[in-house]
Order: C-alpha cells, then structure tokens, then sequence
C-alpha cells in the first residue's frame, strides 16, 4: 500500500522499476564534464616532462587540487553510470548482472575516496 | 525481466543482427563507439587513480606511474585514451544536442557524425602534438 498518488507512482516509476533520475544524472555529469576535461587536458599537457616536484607544486595549488579532485570524482561517477547501462543491457545472468554492478560502483566509490584522501595528501603537503 | 527475453527463443535481437540481417550505418556505428570508448575510458580514469597515488606517495612510486605511461604499451595506451577521449567529447556534445531535440534530423545526424570524426582528428593530433612532439 502506497502513500503516493497514481500520478505521483507514474512519473517515478517505468517497467524499469525507476525513473529518470538515471539518465537526468547521466547528463547532469557529461555537461558537467566538458568544460572540467579541457581544464583536465590542458593541466595535463602542461605537466608533460615536469619533475616530480613540479607536477606535485602544480597539483598542490588550491584551484588545480580542487579542479583535479572534481574532475577526477565526477568522472568515475559518470563512468559507473555509463558501465551500469552497459552491463544492465548484455550481461543477462541476473547473478552476474548483479555482482558486476556491484563490483563497478564498488570500484568508483572506493576510486573517488582514494583520489580524495591522495590529494588531500599532496594539497595540504603531508 | 530481460533474464528470460534472450533465452527460449533463437530470433535475432536488435542490435545483434549484425550479419546478414543488418547493414551498419554511420549513425550505429558512431554509437556502439561511444560506448566503446567509454567503456574503454573507465580503464583510464583508473589510471588516473593511480596516477594520484602516486604522486601522493611519493617520488619513486611517480617515477614508476610516469615509466609506465612512457613504455611502448603505456604510450598506445594514452594515444587511445586521447582518441577515445575527444570522440567521446564530441559524440557527447551530440548526444547532448540530441537530448535537447536539436539535430535528430537524418540529414543532420549523418553531418555531425562526420563533424565528431573530422574533431576527434584533429583535437586528438593536436593533444598528442602537445604531448608528444613539443619542446
């Protein structure tokens, strides 16, 4: 027994089971990402060939860090977005289905701590 | 649901009619490279993970991440992750106008579909210009 109204159920709910938050994030993310992966390029670029102090005093600067830290945490999400509806349309053993994006969205969520806690490290010179 | 669709029933199914049931177009093709490319993307963002790792443990493990980016294999690697990089930029761009009911015109599909390859071309030649051949 549902508190919400019908109309309320029909807009959250398709045969898919949910709604269209999926693909709004999906979006949300790729726009998101234009403009951070030119930043990303360029950054890069610019630190080929640098030593290892140069590319860490780069890094480490507040905008670059933060910059870096975004781009590097809205990529894995929007790759874990991307990889869910790529298992979800030709992995068809529901177990494997299941524990593949188990395993996927482990791997962004536990690829963002670890870009965080990495550069935290760099950005406040640890 | 899609458990059982693909099973009890020996009919092609759309897209796996790719045989003699189905002739690739520009616009499918473009597609499946999107997702390949994405999907050959996540690969990437791994390593970048790795990268900033490695900066942050410190001079030796960088100097083993920037080792393996320089060797053979690492440098196919981010010569496609360049290419694969920009096509997907530029595809997304697509997608995006797509989603907002711009250019769904078959004319217009077929013409920005070319439009991402000639980009991907030249942004990917010229980010691997800046990376490879500058100095």
């Amino acid at each position: 027994m549902s508190l919400q109204t019908p109309i309320a159920r029909a807009r959250g709910l398709g045969s898919a089971k949910n709604g269209s938050e999926h693909w709004i994030v999906q979006r949300v993310t790729a726009v998101l990402l234009l403009p951070l992966t030119l930043w990303f390029l360029y950054f890069a670029c610019s630190l080929v060939g640098a030593d290892y102090a140069s590319v860490k005093a780069a890094v480490a600067q507040p905008w670059c860090a933060a910059l870096l830290a975004s781009f590097m945490i809205i990529v894995l999400y929007h790759a874990q977005l991307g990889l869910q509806v790529v298992i979800e349309d030709y992995l068809h053993v529901r177990w494997l289905e299941i524990s593949a994006l188990v395993i996927v969205k482990f791997i962004a969520f536990f690829g963002s701590i670890v870009v965080l806690l990495a550069l935290a490290r760099v950005a406040l010179g640890a | 649901m899609s458990t059982t669709s693909s099973q009890g029933s020996k009919r092609p199914l759309s897209p796996f009619m790719i045989g003699p049931y189905y002739r690739p177009q520009l616009t499918s093709i473009l597609s499946i490279t999107h997702r390949g490319t994405g999907v050959f993307l996540c690969a990437g963002a791994l390593l970048l993970v790795w990268g900033c790792v490695a900066l942050a443990a410190g001079q030796s493990d960088f100097a083993t991440f920037v080792e393996c980016l320089g060797s053979p294999l690492g440098t196919l690697a981010v010569i496609g992750f360049v290419y694969s990089l920009w096509f997907h930029f530029f595809n997304g761009l697509r997608h995006l106008g797509w989603d907002v009911g711009r250019g769904l015109e078959l004319a217009s599909a077929y013409s920005s579909g070319y439009a991402v390859m000639i980009l991907t071309l030249l942004a990917g030649s010229a980010t691997l210009w800046l990376i490879y051949l500058r100095s």
